[in-house]
């Protein structure tokens, strides 16, 4: 009895033989546009009520785990880009660390601050994208015009630094791909200055708007004792009241030398994770200040000529340079035995890389625990019971990306 | 028995003196405690972690296969705790031949989609798991392409 015209919908009604009421089963995705990707939810409806919610996740799974472990270490940071479309240079840093721990490689300065810097844009750009997107499901269609203005402006920063506007690669094991481009204090600084303004832009389209406030407060309400328990990280966790933020816990990248706050709220609803996306912007905005007027000179890429490949001056003039320029190329750098469990603080919440090595060229086993899967788990607990009109709202405050989430 | 650093570390010590069969192996490695449970004991030790030792939050469980070796499989887990600002490697060992640890979900429910992750690409069945289905991959795939014998490339 499914009805196939509307694209991603599908409706089966059954009436229930006690009651003579009819309970609805409304399968929505995995091609639905408010879904961000190919999300599928199937809910059971008693009117507008959602009875019961199943995601079905895996529409986007294409094994990159497995693809790991036939490539060599720095050949494999390209596939971490692919995995959260939206903030690769987090996935970057969080995979480059970790390697990196095994190797027990010293990053210099001056590449751990160009690493904060462009995370911390990076974390400007994925909230930029969640609230244009965001604001859209919920019928606020100018929000995401104003966005993806300014997520242009940081993509052409990175297109300046990497060459790429959204696979950047642009950290890799040792430091960064290239040296960082000329002009592009200048250019930050251009459009960073602005930006500040520019939330308060959103801020006058939205936070005290009514048809906003009342679609998002109250609305996709989850107890802080079930987000824990069902493995919910990042801003979620945050607009809950709980302070808890891997920069400020386990601090990498030297981000211990940075002063910025993390926001927190109480209310734990959308409303409230809106709020502290929106401060969090705020924040990111202090970090890449700091980091751009206080960036140190020096190196940025590390000094161990086993990993990383040499100037491309000495390649050409230098025996040696150039026998360490063809073994890395040809059979990568051998990494020593052993594992470790590196946790970044990603736009969307705990992201974690899992990286075994056998002491060969190649990763034994890398396993990424991403903040959207994580997150994901969490959907029936929240939306259960509450209104089908709200069910957009709700999901779309957890900001999942699918490529995450399916790996 | 603790051996090697352990005893030095005071989550090994409390976990031992909870239960001195409970802990087989472990190390402490680049600021990282890994310790090696008797799979059997897997549920008392993560509801002793949880509940005595705050480790509120689960943050992942993954596998490792280790094929041709025996035993093949290493079921891992990642803890975190938020007061104590610690996190701890739970690993345990199982036989290639017919995989099958409990499962840890009622110790916290977020278990329940990482173990679903591990049966569908690894092929460990977890006991008790309220709803043991392939997450990633249709139901009708055949094999479990995260081990090692499963070719990367081709048709079948």
């Amino acid at each position: 009895m499914g009805d196939a015209s509307i694209p991603g919908i599908t409706v089966i009604e059954e009436e229930q033989p006690q009651t003579g009421t009819r309970r609805m089963v409304l399968n929505i995705g995995p091609q639905h546009p408010s879904t961000h990707g190919v999300l599928r939810l199937q809910v059971e409806l008693d009117g507008e009520t959602i009875v019961k919610c199943r995601p079905d996740i895996g529409y986007l799974h294409t094994g990159i785990e497995k693809e790991f472990e036939v490539k060599t270490y720095q050949q494999a940071v390209t596939l971490t880009d692919r995995v959260d479309y939206l903030a690769p240079l987090s996935m970057n840093l969080g995979y480059c660390l970790a390697v990196e721990k095994l190797l027990d490689l010293e990053i210099p300065p001056q590449a751990q601050w160009m690493r904060v810097m462009l995370t911390e844009l990076t974390r400007l750009n994925s909230h930029l994208v969640w609230l244009g997107t965001h604001a859209l499901d919920i019928g606020a269609m100018s929000v995401f015009l104003y966005c993806f203005r300014e997520r242009e402006d940081i993509l052409r920063i990175f297109e300046m630094f990497s060459g790429q506007r959204m696979m950047t690669s642009y950290f890799r094991i040792g430091g960064l791909a290239l040296e960082p481009p000329r002009g592009w204090h200048a250019r930050i600084k251009k459009f960073i200055d602005g930006f500040p303004s520019k939330i308060d832009e959103y801020e006058d389209l939205l936070t005290n708007n009514r048809i906003w406030t009342g679609r998002t407060k109250g609305v996709g309400y989850f107890a802080l004792e079930d987000m824990l328990d069902l493995g919910i990280t990042g801003p979620m966790l945050r607009a809950a009241g709980l302070k808890t933020d891997a920069r400020k816990d386990q601090p990498y990248s030297s981000y211990e030398k940075f002063d910025f706050e993390v926001p927190t709220r109480t209310e734990s609803d959308v409303y409230a994770r809106y709020l502290v996306r929106l401060q969090e912007m705020r924040q990111s905005v202090r970090i890449v200040v700091q980091a751009m007027d206080g960036m140190p000179s020096g190196d940025w890429k590390a000094a161990d000529q086993h990993v990383v490949l040499p100037d491309r001056e000495k390649m050409k003039t230098q025996m040696e340079a150039l026998i360490y320029h063809f073994k890395i190329v040809t059979e990568g750098f051998r990494v020593p035995e052993g594992e470790v469990y590196q946790v970044i603080e990603s736009p969307r919440g705990e992201l974690g890389f899992y990286v075994v090595s056998d002491g060969t060229a190649k990763p034994y086993r890398v396993h990424m625990r991403t903040p959207s899967f994580g997150n994901l788990q969490g959907t029936p607990k929240m939306v259960e019971g509450s209104l089908i009109a709200d069910l957009i709202a709700s999901i779309g405050s957890m900001d999942f990306v699918l490529g995450d989430t399916d790996r | 028995m603790l051996t090697g650093n352990l005893p030095d570390r005071p989550l090994a010590a409390a976990l031992d003196a909870f239960d001195a069969d409970a802990i087989a192996a472990g190390n402490f490695c680049r600021g990282e405690l890994t310790l090696e449970i008797a799979p059997a004991k897997i549920v008392s030790v993560c509801g002793f972690l949880k509940y005595d030792q705050q480790f509120v939050r689960l943050s992942t469980v993954t596998a490792v296969d280790r094929y041709p070796a025996e035993p093949r499989f290493e079921v891992v887990y990642h803890l975190h705790s938020i007061e104590r600002n610690e996190r701890v490697r739970l690993k345990c060992r199982l036989g290639g031949a017919n995989p099958e640890i409990d499962s840890v979900t009622s110790v916290w429910r977020s278990a329940d989609w990482y173990e679903r992750e591990v049966f569908d690409l690894f092929g460990i069945r977890f006991a008790g798991h309220p709803d043991l289905r392939r997450i990633m991959l249709p139901d009708e795939w055949v094999g479990h392409p995260l081990r090692k014998d499963y070719p990367t490339m081709g048709y079948k």
